[in-house]
Protein backbone atom coordinates (compact mmCIF):
# COMPACT_ATOMS: atom_id res chain seq x y z
CA UNK A 1 0.00 0.00 0.00
CA UNK A 2 1.15 3.41 -0.63
CA UNK A 3 1.56 5.40 2.76
CA UNK A 4 1.41 9.45 3.18
CA UNK A 5 2.77 10.60 6.60
CA UNK A 6 4.85 14.09 7.91
CA UNK A 7 8.07 13.16 9.04
CA UNK A 8 10.10 15.20 11.03
CA UNK A 9 8.22 18.28 9.35
CA UNK A 10 8.48 16.89 5.75
CA UNK A 11 5.76 15.20 3.67
CA UNK A 12 6.44 12.10 2.45
CA UNK A 13 5.10 9.21 0.60
CA UNK A 14 6.30 5.57 -0.02
CA UNK A 15 4.56 2.76 -1.66
CA UNK A 16 5.22 -0.95 -1.11
CA UNK A 17 4.18 -0.96 2.68
CA UNK A 18 2.67 -4.16 3.69
CA UNK A 19 -0.69 -3.61 5.38
CA UNK A 20 -0.07 -5.55 8.64
CA UNK A 21 3.29 -3.34 9.05
CA UNK A 22 4.18 -1.54 11.94
CA UNK A 23 5.17 2.54 11.54
CA UNK A 24 8.68 1.37 13.16
CA UNK A 25 9.06 -1.05 10.30
CA UNK A 26 7.81 1.90 7.86
CA UNK A 27 10.17 4.47 9.02
CA UNK A 28 13.47 1.73 9.25
CA UNK A 29 12.75 0.03 5.99
CA UNK A 30 11.13 1.99 3.88
CA UNK A 31 11.28 6.17 4.98
CA UNK A 32 15.24 5.44 5.09
CA UNK A 33 15.20 6.61 8.88
CA UNK A 34 16.45 3.92 11.18
CA UNK A 35 17.32 6.15 14.23
CA UNK A 36 14.01 4.48 15.93
CA UNK A 37 15.24 1.23 17.19
CA UNK A 38 13.41 -2.16 17.21
CA UNK A 39 14.55 -4.16 20.03
CA UNK A 40 11.40 -6.20 21.43
CA UNK A 41 8.12 -5.05 19.40
CA UNK A 42 6.07 -5.51 22.08
CA UNK A 43 5.81 -2.15 23.02
CA UNK A 44 8.27 -3.51 26.23
CA UNK A 45 11.74 -1.23 25.36
CA UNK A 46 11.24 2.16 24.20
CA UNK A 47 13.72 1.75 22.14
CA UNK A 48 11.22 2.80 19.51
CA UNK A 49 9.85 5.82 21.09
CA UNK A 50 8.74 8.43 18.57
CA UNK A 51 5.87 11.34 18.78
CA UNK A 52 2.95 10.66 16.85
CA UNK A 53 0.59 14.03 15.93
CA UNK A 54 2.56 14.94 19.89
CA UNK A 55 2.03 12.04 21.60
CA UNK A 56 4.58 10.06 22.77
CA UNK A 57 4.30 6.36 21.46
CA UNK A 58 5.56 2.98 20.57
CA UNK A 59 6.16 3.14 16.63
CA UNK A 60 5.99 -0.62 17.20
CA UNK A 61 2.52 -0.62 18.51
CA UNK A 62 1.33 1.77 15.93
CA UNK A 63 -0.14 0.18 12.90
CA UNK A 64 1.81 2.42 9.86
CA UNK A 65 -2.01 2.53 8.05
CA UNK A 66 -3.03 4.55 11.44
CA UNK A 67 -0.21 7.03 10.52
CA UNK A 68 -1.61 7.75 7.52
CA UNK A 69 -1.79 12.00 7.13
CA UNK A 70 -0.27 12.17 10.41
CA UNK A 71 2.37 13.79 11.72
CA UNK A 72 5.85 11.78 13.19
CA UNK A 73 8.75 13.24 14.61
CA UNK A 74 11.62 10.97 14.95
CA UNK A 75 14.68 10.71 17.01
CA UNK A 76 16.39 12.28 13.69
CA UNK A 77 13.86 15.20 14.05
CA UNK A 78 15.18 15.88 17.58
CA UNK A 79 18.38 17.56 16.59
CA UNK A 80 18.42 20.46 14.72
CA UNK A 81 20.54 19.77 11.39
CA UNK A 82 23.88 19.06 12.55
CA UNK A 83 23.35 20.84 15.95
CA UNK A 84 22.20 18.24 18.32
CA UNK A 85 19.61 18.91 21.02
CA UNK A 86 20.59 19.97 24.71
CA UNK A 87 19.32 16.67 25.60
CA UNK A 88 21.64 14.30 23.15
CA UNK A 89 24.75 16.70 24.20
CA UNK A 90 24.01 16.25 28.13
CA UNK A 91 23.66 12.36 27.40
CA UNK A 92 27.12 12.61 25.49
CA UNK A 93 28.25 14.46 28.39
CA UNK A 94 26.93 12.44 31.21
CA UNK A 95 28.12 9.37 29.94
CA UNK A 96 24.67 8.12 29.86
CA UNK A 97 25.55 6.17 26.32
CA UNK A 98 27.52 2.80 26.11
CA UNK A 99 25.76 0.94 23.26
CA UNK A 100 23.61 3.58 22.38
CA UNK A 101 21.11 1.15 21.52
CA UNK A 102 18.54 2.30 23.92
CA UNK A 103 19.32 5.99 23.45
CA UNK A 104 16.89 7.13 20.56
CA UNK A 105 14.16 6.52 22.66
CA UNK A 106 15.55 7.48 25.73
CA UNK A 107 16.39 11.20 24.36
CA UNK A 108 12.59 11.46 22.81
CA UNK A 109 11.00 10.28 26.03
CA UNK A 110 13.03 12.63 27.89
CA UNK A 111 12.34 15.28 25.25
CA UNK A 112 8.40 14.68 25.62
CA UNK A 113 9.16 14.87 29.94
CA UNK A 114 11.20 18.10 29.66
CA UNK A 115 8.65 19.39 27.37
CA UNK A 116 5.56 18.61 29.88
CA UNK A 117 7.51 19.66 32.41
CA UNK A 118 10.57 21.40 32.77
CA UNK A 119 11.61 21.28 36.55
CA UNK A 120 10.93 17.02 36.78
CA UNK A 121 11.57 15.57 40.46
CA UNK A 122 13.68 12.18 40.72
CA UNK A 123 10.33 10.37 40.86
CA UNK A 124 8.91 11.91 38.19
CA UNK A 125 12.54 11.00 35.72
CA UNK A 126 11.70 7.65 36.80
CA UNK A 127 8.07 7.97 36.19
CA UNK A 128 8.47 9.34 32.88
CA UNK A 129 11.08 7.02 31.81
CA UNK A 130 9.82 3.58 33.04
CA UNK A 131 8.89 2.53 29.42
CA UNK A 132 12.43 2.39 28.40
CA UNK A 133 15.12 -0.10 29.10
CA UNK A 134 18.50 -0.03 29.29
CA UNK A 135 21.12 -3.07 29.30
CA UNK A 136 23.80 -1.18 29.87
CA UNK A 137 24.18 2.02 32.01
CA UNK A 138 22.47 1.19 35.11
CA UNK A 139 20.22 4.00 34.71
CA UNK A 140 22.05 6.73 37.16
CA UNK A 141 24.16 8.18 34.34
CA UNK A 142 20.83 8.88 32.35
CA UNK A 143 19.26 10.43 35.35
CA UNK A 144 22.38 12.55 35.48
CA UNK A 145 21.86 13.09 32.02
CA UNK A 146 18.01 14.49 32.37
CA UNK A 147 18.73 16.75 35.20
CA UNK A 148 21.57 18.42 33.06
CA UNK A 149 19.03 18.65 30.45
CA UNK A 150 16.56 20.06 33.02
CA UNK A 151 18.94 22.68 34.45
CA UNK A 152 20.06 24.05 31.18
CA UNK A 153 16.54 24.24 29.07
CA UNK A 154 15.44 26.47 32.00
CA UNK B 1 -4.66 -7.86 4.41
CA UNK B 2 -7.01 -5.11 3.83
CA UNK B 3 -7.32 -1.48 6.13
CA UNK B 4 -10.74 -0.23 6.77
CA UNK B 5 -10.43 2.91 7.82
CA UNK B 6 -13.67 4.81 8.62
CA UNK B 7 -14.16 8.50 9.50
CA UNK B 8 -17.32 8.36 11.80
CA UNK B 9 -19.42 6.19 13.81
CA UNK B 10 -21.95 4.89 11.25
CA UNK B 11 -19.07 4.23 8.74
CA UNK B 12 -17.37 1.80 11.47
CA UNK B 13 -20.74 -0.03 12.07
CA UNK B 14 -21.37 -0.67 8.22
CA UNK B 15 -18.00 -1.80 7.44
CA UNK B 16 -17.82 -4.25 10.73
CA UNK B 17 -21.09 -5.38 9.04
CA UNK B 18 -19.78 -5.65 6.17
CA UNK B 19 -16.76 -7.23 7.30
CA UNK B 20 -17.25 -8.93 10.32
CA UNK B 21 -13.97 -10.81 10.17
CA UNK B 22 -11.87 -7.25 10.55
CA UNK B 23 -10.39 -7.24 13.82
CA UNK B 24 -10.57 -3.67 15.10
CA UNK B 25 -7.92 -1.80 16.41
CA UNK B 26 -7.87 1.37 18.43
CA UNK B 27 -4.46 1.74 20.27
CA UNK B 28 -2.88 -1.32 18.73
CA UNK B 29 -1.08 -1.88 22.02
CA UNK B 30 -2.50 -5.37 22.40
CA UNK B 31 -3.35 -6.11 18.80
CA UNK B 32 0.23 -5.28 17.40
CA UNK B 33 1.94 -7.40 19.47
CA UNK B 34 0.12 -10.10 18.07
CA UNK B 35 0.58 -8.94 14.63
CA UNK B 36 4.45 -8.78 14.91
CA UNK B 37 5.16 -11.77 16.40
CA UNK B 38 3.37 -13.19 13.55
CA UNK B 39 0.50 -14.85 15.87
CA UNK B 40 -1.92 -12.61 14.59
CA UNK B 41 -2.86 -12.34 10.35
CA UNK B 42 -6.37 -11.02 9.95
CA UNK B 43 -7.96 -10.71 6.46
CA UNK B 44 -8.99 -7.25 7.52
CA UNK B 45 -8.05 -4.71 9.96
CA UNK B 46 -10.67 -1.99 11.30
CA UNK B 47 -8.84 1.06 12.16
CA UNK B 48 -10.81 2.68 14.70
CA UNK B 49 -8.88 5.89 15.49
CA UNK B 50 -9.97 8.15 12.70
CA UNK B 51 -14.20 7.35 14.51
CA UNK B 52 -14.50 10.81 16.85
CA UNK B 53 -17.16 9.64 17.98
CA UNK B 54 -14.98 6.58 20.30
CA UNK B 55 -12.95 9.81 21.90
CA UNK B 56 -15.79 11.61 23.35
CA UNK B 57 -16.95 11.31 26.66
CA UNK B 58 -20.11 12.91 28.66
CA UNK B 59 -22.67 13.21 31.25
CA UNK B 60 -25.67 10.89 30.70
CA UNK B 61 -28.44 10.80 33.30
CA UNK B 62 -25.69 11.20 36.22
CA UNK B 63 -23.49 8.62 34.39
CA UNK B 64 -20.21 9.29 32.63
CA UNK B 65 -20.47 7.57 29.15
CA UNK B 66 -16.79 7.30 28.19
CA UNK B 67 -16.19 6.61 24.55
CA UNK B 68 -14.37 3.00 24.29
CA UNK B 69 -11.26 4.94 22.33
CA UNK B 70 -10.31 7.22 25.48
CA UNK B 71 -6.35 6.68 26.02
CA UNK B 72 -5.49 5.89 29.63
CA UNK B 73 -3.87 9.42 29.54
CA UNK B 74 -6.61 11.22 28.82
CA UNK B 75 -8.98 9.23 31.57
CA UNK B 76 -6.55 10.34 34.55
CA UNK B 77 -6.16 13.78 32.89
CA UNK B 78 -9.92 14.57 32.17
CA UNK B 79 -11.75 12.08 34.69
CA UNK B 80 -9.11 11.15 37.33
CA UNK B 81 -11.01 13.04 40.21
CA UNK B 82 -14.29 11.90 39.30
CA UNK B 83 -13.68 7.95 38.79
CA UNK B 84 -10.38 7.96 40.93
CA UNK B 85 -10.26 4.07 40.98
CA UNK B 86 -10.01 3.79 36.96
CA UNK B 87 -7.32 6.75 37.28
CA UNK B 88 -5.46 4.50 39.94
CA UNK B 89 -5.59 1.56 37.99
CA UNK B 90 -4.67 3.33 34.36
CA UNK B 91 -1.65 4.87 36.26
CA UNK B 92 -0.39 1.58 36.54
CA UNK B 93 -0.66 0.61 32.90
CA UNK B 94 2.22 0.12 31.30
CA UNK B 95 4.58 3.50 30.49
CA UNK B 96 3.45 6.55 29.15
CA UNK B 97 3.98 5.23 25.74
CA UNK B 98 1.26 2.41 26.15
CA UNK B 99 -0.65 5.19 28.38
CA UNK B 100 -1.25 7.53 25.74
CA UNK B 101 -2.32 5.03 22.90
CA UNK B 102 -3.88 1.90 25.10
CA UNK B 103 -7.66 2.43 25.63
CA UNK B 104 -10.23 1.02 28.10
CA UNK B 105 -11.98 0.00 25.19
CA UNK B 106 -9.21 -2.20 24.06
CA UNK B 107 -8.69 -3.82 27.64
CA UNK B 108 -12.07 -4.61 27.70
CA UNK B 109 -12.07 -5.87 23.97
CA UNK B 110 -9.07 -8.26 25.15
CA UNK B 111 -11.13 -9.15 27.93
CA UNK B 112 -7.67 -10.67 30.28
CA UNK B 113 -8.69 -10.99 33.64
CA UNK B 114 -5.21 -8.98 34.09
CA UNK B 115 -6.81 -5.87 32.46
CA UNK B 116 -5.85 -3.14 35.09
CA UNK B 117 -9.34 -1.62 33.64
CA UNK B 118 -11.78 -4.20 34.40
CA UNK B 119 -11.62 -4.22 38.36
CA UNK B 120 -12.71 -0.41 38.76
CA UNK B 121 -15.36 -1.09 36.21
CA UNK B 122 -16.69 -4.30 38.48
CA UNK B 123 -16.92 -2.39 41.43
CA UNK B 124 -18.86 0.28 39.66
CA UNK B 125 -20.83 -1.76 38.17
CA UNK B 126 -20.43 -0.04 34.95
CA UNK B 127 -21.81 -0.95 32.34
CA UNK B 128 -20.29 -1.82 28.26
CA UNK B 129 -22.70 -0.29 25.37
CA UNK B 130 -22.11 -2.27 22.45
CA UNK B 131 -23.41 -1.45 18.64
CA UNK B 132 -23.97 -2.88 15.05
CA UNK B 133 -26.09 -1.54 12.31
CA UNK B 134 -28.66 -3.20 14.08
CA UNK B 135 -29.19 -1.04 16.97
CA UNK B 136 -27.28 -1.00 20.37
CA UNK B 137 -26.97 -2.83 23.74
CA UNK B 138 -26.10 -2.21 27.09
CA UNK B 139 -25.02 -4.71 29.54
CA UNK B 140 -23.44 -4.94 32.72
CA UNK B 141 -19.34 -5.27 32.57
CA UNK B 142 -19.36 -8.39 34.67
CA UNK B 143 -21.79 -10.14 31.67
CA UNK B 144 -20.00 -8.75 28.92
CA UNK B 145 -15.95 -10.49 30.22
CA UNK B 146 -17.37 -13.95 29.69
CA UNK B 147 -14.03 -16.27 30.54
CA UNK B 148 -10.17 -15.68 30.15
CA UNK B 149 -10.38 -13.55 27.19
CA UNK B 150 -13.36 -14.66 26.14
CA UNK B 151 -16.32 -11.40 25.81
CA UNK B 152 -19.85 -11.40 24.59
CA UNK B 153 -19.10 -9.08 21.40
CA UNK B 154 -20.97 -10.63 18.73
CA UNK B 155 -18.79 -10.70 15.36
CA UNK B 156 -21.09 -7.68 13.59
CA UNK B 157 -20.62 -5.53 16.63
CA UNK B 158 -18.10 -2.73 18.22
CA UNK B 159 -18.22 -1.14 21.73
CA UNK B 160 -19.33 2.07 21.79
CA UNK B 161 -18.97 3.73 25.19
CA UNK B 162 -18.94 2.08 29.03
CA UNK B 163 -21.35 3.62 31.34
CA UNK B 164 -20.33 4.08 34.88
CA UNK B 165 -21.49 6.21 37.98
CA UNK B 166 -18.92 9.21 38.98
CA UNK B 167 -17.72 8.56 42.42
CA UNK B 168 -19.48 8.98 45.56
CA UNK B 169 -16.66 8.58 48.12
CA UNK B 170 -13.09 6.85 47.86
CA UNK B 171 -11.93 4.76 45.80
CA UNK B 172 -8.71 2.87 45.38
CA UNK B 173 -6.55 0.22 43.41
CA UNK B 174 -4.12 -1.58 43.61
CA UNK B 175 -1.67 -4.01 42.23
CA UNK B 176 0.88 -6.58 42.54
CA UNK B 177 3.44 -6.82 40.54
CA UNK B 178 7.59 -7.43 40.11
CA UNK B 179 8.33 -3.51 39.47
CA UNK B 180 6.20 -0.40 39.38
CA UNK B 181 6.32 -0.10 35.78
CA UNK B 182 5.04 -2.24 32.95
CA UNK B 183 4.07 -5.11 34.71
CA UNK B 184 1.16 -7.94 34.22
CA UNK B 185 -0.60 -7.67 37.75
CA UNK B 186 -0.42 -11.00 39.65
CA UNK B 187 -3.20 -9.64 41.20
CA UNK B 188 -4.97 -6.51 42.00
CA UNK B 189 -8.09 -5.00 43.81
CA UNK B 190 -10.38 -2.23 43.00
CA UNK B 191 -12.58 -1.16 46.07
CA UNK B 192 -14.78 1.72 46.22
CA UNK B 193 -17.15 3.36 49.09
CA UNK B 194 -21.06 4.20 48.52
CA UNK B 195 -21.33 5.81 51.69
CA UNK B 196 -25.11 7.39 50.71
CA UNK B 197 -26.02 3.67 49.73
CA UNK B 198 -23.69 2.44 52.51
CA UNK B 199 -22.01 0.49 50.60
CA UNK B 200 -18.63 -1.02 50.12
CA UNK B 201 -17.75 -2.64 46.70
CA UNK B 202 -14.34 -4.64 45.71
CA UNK B 203 -13.16 -6.02 42.65
CA UNK B 204 -10.32 -8.89 42.35
CA UNK B 205 -8.01 -8.77 39.01
CA UNK B 206 -5.55 -11.66 37.87
CA UNK B 207 -6.73 -13.95 40.16
CA UNK B 208 -9.46 -16.02 38.34
CA UNK B 209 -10.63 -16.36 34.92
CA UNK B 210 -12.63 -12.91 34.66
CA UNK B 211 -12.22 -10.28 37.41
CA UNK B 212 -14.45 -11.37 40.75
CA UNK B 213 -16.66 -9.36 42.62
CA UNK B 214 -15.89 -10.13 46.68
CA UNK B 215 -19.93 -10.18 47.34
CA UNK B 216 -19.55 -12.03 50.70
CA UNK B 217 -16.28 -9.64 51.58
CA UNK B 218 -18.75 -6.91 50.61
CA UNK B 219 -21.45 -7.95 52.61
CA UNK B 220 -19.55 -8.59 55.51
CA UNK B 221 -18.02 -4.87 55.79
CA UNK B 222 -21.61 -3.56 54.93
CA UNK B 223 -22.89 -5.35 58.19
CA UNK B 224 -20.08 -4.02 60.30
CA UNK B 225 -19.97 -0.54 59.25
CA UNK B 226 -23.96 -0.61 59.85
CA UNK B 227 -24.24 -2.74 62.94
CA UNK B 228 -21.69 0.35 64.39
CA UNK B 229 -23.52 2.99 63.01
CA UNK B 230 -19.86 4.00 61.54
CA UNK B 231 -21.52 5.51 58.25
CA UNK B 232 -22.95 8.33 60.35
CA UNK B 233 -19.77 8.44 63.34
CA UNK B 234 -17.06 7.52 61.60
CA UNK B 235 -14.49 6.36 63.67
CA UNK B 236 -11.58 4.36 62.38
CA UNK B 237 -12.46 0.22 61.17
CA UNK B 238 -12.06 -2.46 63.69
CA UNK B 239 -8.79 -3.75 62.67
CA UNK B 240 -10.71 -7.35 63.26
CA UNK B 241 -13.29 -6.45 60.79
CA UNK B 242 -10.58 -5.24 58.27
CA UNK B 243 -8.75 -8.32 58.52
CA UNK B 244 -12.05 -10.47 58.37
CA UNK B 245 -13.04 -8.74 55.30
CA UNK B 246 -8.99 -8.92 53.83
CA UNK B 247 -9.76 -13.38 54.47
CA UNK B 248 -12.73 -13.31 53.05
CA UNK B 249 -11.38 -11.02 49.43
CA UNK B 250 -9.00 -13.95 49.84
CA UNK B 251 -11.60 -16.80 49.80
CA UNK B 252 -12.83 -15.37 46.96
CA UNK B 253 -10.27 -15.58 44.75
CA UNK B 254 -10.26 -18.23 42.18
CA UNK B 255 -6.52 -17.57 40.95
CA UNK B 256 -3.96 -20.39 39.30
CA UNK B 257 -0.08 -20.78 39.28
CA UNK B 258 1.59 -19.57 36.46
CA UNK B 259 4.65 -17.26 35.97
CA UNK B 260 3.56 -14.66 37.34
CA UNK B 261 2.68 -16.42 40.99
CA UNK B 262 1.38 -19.03 42.40
CA UNK B 263 -1.91 -19.31 43.49
CA UNK B 264 -1.43 -19.45 47.34
CA UNK B 265 1.05 -16.46 46.88
CA UNK B 266 -2.21 -14.47 45.07
CA UNK B 267 -4.01 -15.75 47.77
CA UNK B 268 -2.10 -13.95 50.51
CA UNK B 269 -1.32 -10.69 48.72
CA UNK B 270 -4.97 -10.08 48.09
CA UNK B 271 -6.07 -10.26 51.45
CA UNK B 272 -3.46 -7.85 52.48
CA UNK B 273 -4.58 -5.83 49.63
CA UNK B 274 -8.22 -5.93 50.52
CA UNK B 275 -7.10 -5.03 54.24
CA UNK B 276 -5.00 -2.00 52.67
CA UNK B 277 -7.28 -0.86 50.28
CA UNK B 278 -10.34 -0.84 52.74
CA UNK B 279 -8.43 0.54 55.55
CA UNK B 280 -6.56 3.54 53.19
CA UNK B 281 -10.50 4.40 51.57
CA UNK B 282 -12.41 4.65 55.11
CA UNK B 283 -9.14 6.75 56.13
CA UNK B 284 -9.95 8.90 53.46
CA UNK B 285 -13.85 9.07 54.00
CA UNK B 286 -13.61 9.52 58.14
CA UNK B 287 -10.98 12.27 57.58
CA UNK B 288 -13.05 13.68 54.99
C1 LIG C 1 4.32 -2.99 27.06
C2 LIG C 1 2.87 -3.21 27.42
C3 LIG C 1 2.45 -3.04 28.71
C4 LIG C 1 1.13 -3.24 29.07
N1 LIG C 1 0.76 -3.07 30.35
C5 LIG C 1 -0.53 -3.27 30.70
C6 LIG C 1 -0.93 -3.10 32.05
O1 LIG C 1 -0.12 -2.73 32.93
N2 LIG C 1 -2.23 -3.33 32.37
C7 LIG C 1 -3.15 -3.69 31.41
O2 LIG C 1 -4.31 -3.87 31.73
N3 LIG C 1 -2.79 -3.86 30.13
C8 LIG C 1 -1.50 -3.66 29.76
N4 LIG C 1 -1.14 -3.85 28.46
C9 LIG C 1 -2.14 -4.32 27.50
C10 LIG C 1 -2.85 -3.21 26.71
O3 LIG C 1 -2.13 -2.00 26.72
C11 LIG C 1 -4.25 -2.92 27.26
O4 LIG C 1 -5.04 -4.09 27.24
C12 LIG C 1 -4.96 -1.81 26.51
O5 LIG C 1 -6.08 -1.39 27.23
C13 LIG C 1 -5.40 -2.20 25.10
O6 LIG C 1 -5.99 -1.08 24.49
P1 LIG C 1 -5.73 -0.74 22.95
O7 LIG C 1 -6.58 0.42 22.61
O8 LIG C 1 -4.30 -0.61 22.66
O9 LIG C 1 -6.31 -2.07 22.28
P2 LIG C 1 -6.03 -2.76 20.88
O10 LIG C 1 -4.75 -3.49 20.91
O11 LIG C 1 -6.24 -1.80 19.77
O12 LIG C 1 -7.25 -3.79 20.89
C14 LIG C 1 -7.35 -4.78 21.88
C15 LIG C 1 -8.54 -5.70 21.58
O13 LIG C 1 -9.76 -5.01 21.67
C16 LIG C 1 -10.45 -5.00 20.43
N5 LIG C 1 -11.06 -3.66 20.32
C17 LIG C 1 -10.45 -2.46 20.56
N6 LIG C 1 -11.36 -1.46 20.47
C18 LIG C 1 -12.55 -2.05 20.15
C19 LIG C 1 -13.88 -1.55 19.93
N7 LIG C 1 -14.17 -0.23 20.03
N8 LIG C 1 -14.84 -2.43 19.64
C20 LIG C 1 -14.58 -3.76 19.56
N9 LIG C 1 -13.36 -4.30 19.78
C21 LIG C 1 -12.36 -3.45 20.06
C22 LIG C 1 -9.40 -5.33 19.40
O14 LIG C 1 -9.95 -5.96 18.25
C23 LIG C 1 -8.52 -6.28 20.18
O15 LIG C 1 -9.09 -7.54 20.23
C24 LIG C 1 0.18 -3.62 28.08
C25 LIG C 1 0.60 -3.77 26.75
C26 LIG C 1 1.92 -3.56 26.41
C27 LIG C 1 2.36 -3.71 24.99
S1 LIG D 1 10.75 -2.02 19.83
FE1 LIG D 1 8.99 -0.88 20.30
S2 LIG D 1 9.01 -0.91 22.45
FE2 LIG D 1 10.64 -2.24 21.97
S1 LIG E 1 23.38 2.11 26.45
FE1 LIG E 1 23.24 0.05 25.87
S2 LIG E 1 21.14 -0.36 26.19
FE2 LIG E 1 21.35 1.58 27.00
Amino acid sequence: MRLNVTVNGEPREVDGVWEGESLLSALREHLDLPGSKNACEQGECGSCSVYLDGALVCACLVLAGQAEGREVVTVEGIADGEELHEIQRTFVEAGAVQCGFCTPGLIVASHDLLRRNPRPTDPEIREALAGNLCRCTGYEKILDAVRLAAERLS
Amino acid sequence: MQILQPGTWREALEMKTAHPEAVPIAGGTDVMVDVNFDRLRPAAMLDLTRVPELTAWEREDGRLRIGAGVTYTRLIADLGDELPGLAIASRTVGSPQIRNRGTVGGNLGTGSPAGDGLPPLFASDADVELASTAGTRVIPVAEFVTGPKRTALREDELIAAFLMPPAAGPQQFAKIGTRNAMVIAVCSLALALWPEERRVTACIGSAGPTPIRATEAEAFIAGVLEERDLWLAPDSLPESAARRFGELVEGAARPIDDVRGTASYRHHALGVLARRTLTWAWEAHRCG
